[in-house]
This record gives structure tokens, sequence and C-alpha cells, in this order.
């Protein structure tokens, strides 16, 4: 970063290829749209651009980086949150409100069927990290798919390190009865 | 430690992330709460099942899209070039000055002098409403000022 910060315009894209695909992952898994990810991820990397020259190496590059993303995913799903509610008084949908599918782990058989259950899993999966409040969300893919540490994650959402592991807790705690279905069929 | 004290510890003890000490605290704790030591068999698990999202790809037109923004940016300007006037504007200001040294340079054009009867018409003709209203000119104190004209009826002297 400090190489774009110097003018390095080779050094951009060089950034823009290590972090895009971490940065689209993050963002569709927030916003579960990945027309929407992709918007966001350019928008990233176009903060990131207009404020190399402001860019101080205080933290590591990917806490300042995830930050913004952070902050523009929360922003997002909120902002999509208010539209929802706004269509869902003119149509109320047909499903009654907090219905869901029924959770259906079939048995594993290799093949066509193999990739089908997979697709199912990923899919429950999905479904209940997306269900998450944004902010534990949010902690959970900082922690478990981008692998950064408790003081970086802490500075993105800007809570102490003791909030964040209680957060992280309490979301983990959410996550394991929401799939236990799929845990214990791990166990069978 | 009871079980809620262990709580905050027991994600960085199952990542090995754990100080000592809590680590030492949270193994105590596991070894008499078989409730905490089937959640910590659980997150394990969960963990191992959060592994299991497949990642997805940006599109090939990604890369494009970001240039095409960082391009559609406008220049930042310091304040060294904020200070320094634009060549369009430095153009017009010099412009304007020629132009207006020229025009004060030129010697001035002589006019054509009024004709002399015109302003004196143009009075008599704004005065018209005020000369064509009798009761005006009949209750002008100025006008029995005037002296008479010899020969009229008021002028006469009396017999």
């Amino acid at each position: 970063m400090l190489d774009v910060k110097a003018g390095d315009e080779l050094s951009f894209e060089l950034l823009l290829r290590k972090y895009r695909t971490p940065l689209v992952n993050f963002l569709y898994r927030m916003v579960r749209d990945t027309a929407a990810a992709e918007d966001l991820a350019q928008e990233v990397f176009l903060r990131v651009y207009r404020a190399r020259k402001d860019y101080a190496p205080t933290a590591k590059f990917t806490t300042w980086m995830f930050r913004i993303a952070t902050n523009l995913a929360l922003n997002s799903v909120r902002d999509n949150r208010y539209r929802q509610m706004e269509i869902s008084v003119d149509q109320p949908s047909e499903t009654a409100e907090g219905e869901q599918p029924a959770l259906e782990v079939p048995d594993r058989k290799p093949g066509v069927e193999q990739q089908l259950i997979a697709r199912d899993r990923a899919a429950l999966i999905r479904r209940a990290i997306h269900a998450l409040p944004e902010k534990q969300r949010a902690a959970v893919l900082l922690h478990k798919y981008h692998g950064l540490d408790y003081d970086e994650i802490a500075r993105i959402l800007q809570c102490s390190e003791s909030a964040l592991k209680s957060l992280l807790f309490r979301a983990y705690e959410t996550l394991r009865v929401a799939l236990e279905p799929l845990l214990q069929s791990e166990k069978a | 430690m009871g079980c809620a004290k262990i709580e905050n510890k027991l994600i960085a003890y199952l990542e090995l992330r754990a100080a000592p000490a809590d680590r030492r605290a949270v193994e105590q704790h596991l070894a008499e709460c078989a409730a905490c030591r089937a959640r910590a068999a659980e997150f394990r698990a969960l963990w191992g099942a959060l592994d299991e999202l497949p990642m997805i790809s940006p599109s090939p037109s990604f890369d494009a899209a970001v240039r095409a923004r960082i391009a559609a940016e406008p220049a930042r300007r310091g304040l060294w070039a904020w200070m320094m006037p634009s060549p369009r504007l430095a153009f017009a200001v010099t412009l304007l000055v020629t132009l207006a040294v020229w025009v004060s340079s030129r010697p001035p054009v002589a006019r054509p002098a009024a004709q002399p009867g015109s302003e004196a018409e143009f009075r008599m003709i704004n005065d018209l409403p005020v000369l064509e209203n009798y009761d005006v000119l009949a209750s002008f104190e100025a006008l029995s000022a005037l002296p008479s004209k010899p020969g009229t009826a008021e002028a006469q002297p009396n017999m």
C-alpha cells in the first residue's frame, strides 16, 4: 500500500488481484447478492485508491480495507432492510413470517447426489449466517473466513476485544443451534 | 470458574490462541462440566461445517469495472494547483483586461449636439394635461398675480 501511496499504479493492480476474491466473498456473505457484492467491492477499491495519499500505516492494510468494506456492507444491509420493509407492507409475502423450510439432510451418496447434498448444506450454512445480526455476521466472517486476529476485528467493528469475544461466542452459539441437524448428521 | 465466565474464553481456547492462564482455567472447567465439554465438541464440528461454504469468484469484468471507476474519478488537485488559475480563466481575464485598456485609450467620440427646440417641446408636451385642465388653471394663484393685458375687462378702470 505504501507503494500505491507513492504513486505506483502497478502496486494498486497487485492489491486488486490479491484482495478482490476475499473482498467479494466477504461482501457476498454479508449482503447475499452477487451484483451488490461486486458493486460494493468496487467501491472499496475506489475508496482505497482515493485515500491512498492520506494512508498512514498505523494498522494493517487488511484491517483498514475490511473496515471500509464492513461499513459499506452494514450500510447496504440496513438500506436494503428498509427497502424490503417498504415492499413487505405493500406486498405481503405468501409464506408466514418466520416460517422456515423443513430441514432435510439426505444420506451421503457419491456423484451428482453428493453435489446436491453439498449444495443444500452450503445453502443452509449461508442462510444461518445471514440470519445472524449484522455485527455478529461480520465478526464471524472476518474471524472464520478471513482469519483476522481479535484485535483487528475489534478495530474494524469498533469494539473492545472483550466485547468481540462475547459477540463471537453468541454468534457461534446461534449458529450451533441453527445448524444442529447438520452437525448431528455428521455424527451419525 | 463457572460456565458463563468460560464462554468468552472458549473460542480462543479452541483456536489455541488462549493465554496460558485462560487455557488452564478452561481445561479445568471442561474436565468438570459435561455440558461445556459437549458444547466445545459441537463448536469444533460447527467450524468444520462452516468450511463447506464455497467461495465465489468475481466476474471477469470486475477488474475492468474498478479501473473504469477509477478513470472516471476527477483528478485530485493540490493546494498549489488550486491557487494557480486555470488556463481558460487566465485567457479570459487577459482578454478582458486588454479590451478594457484598448477601450479606455481610444479618443472620445464627439456626440452630436442636442437640437435647441427639442427639450422645450418635450416639456410642453409633458405639461399638456395640466394646461388642458381648466379647474387647475382657474384656481392657480400664480396666474392671478400676473399683470393683466390692456383692453381686457378686468384691466378697465372703474368708472
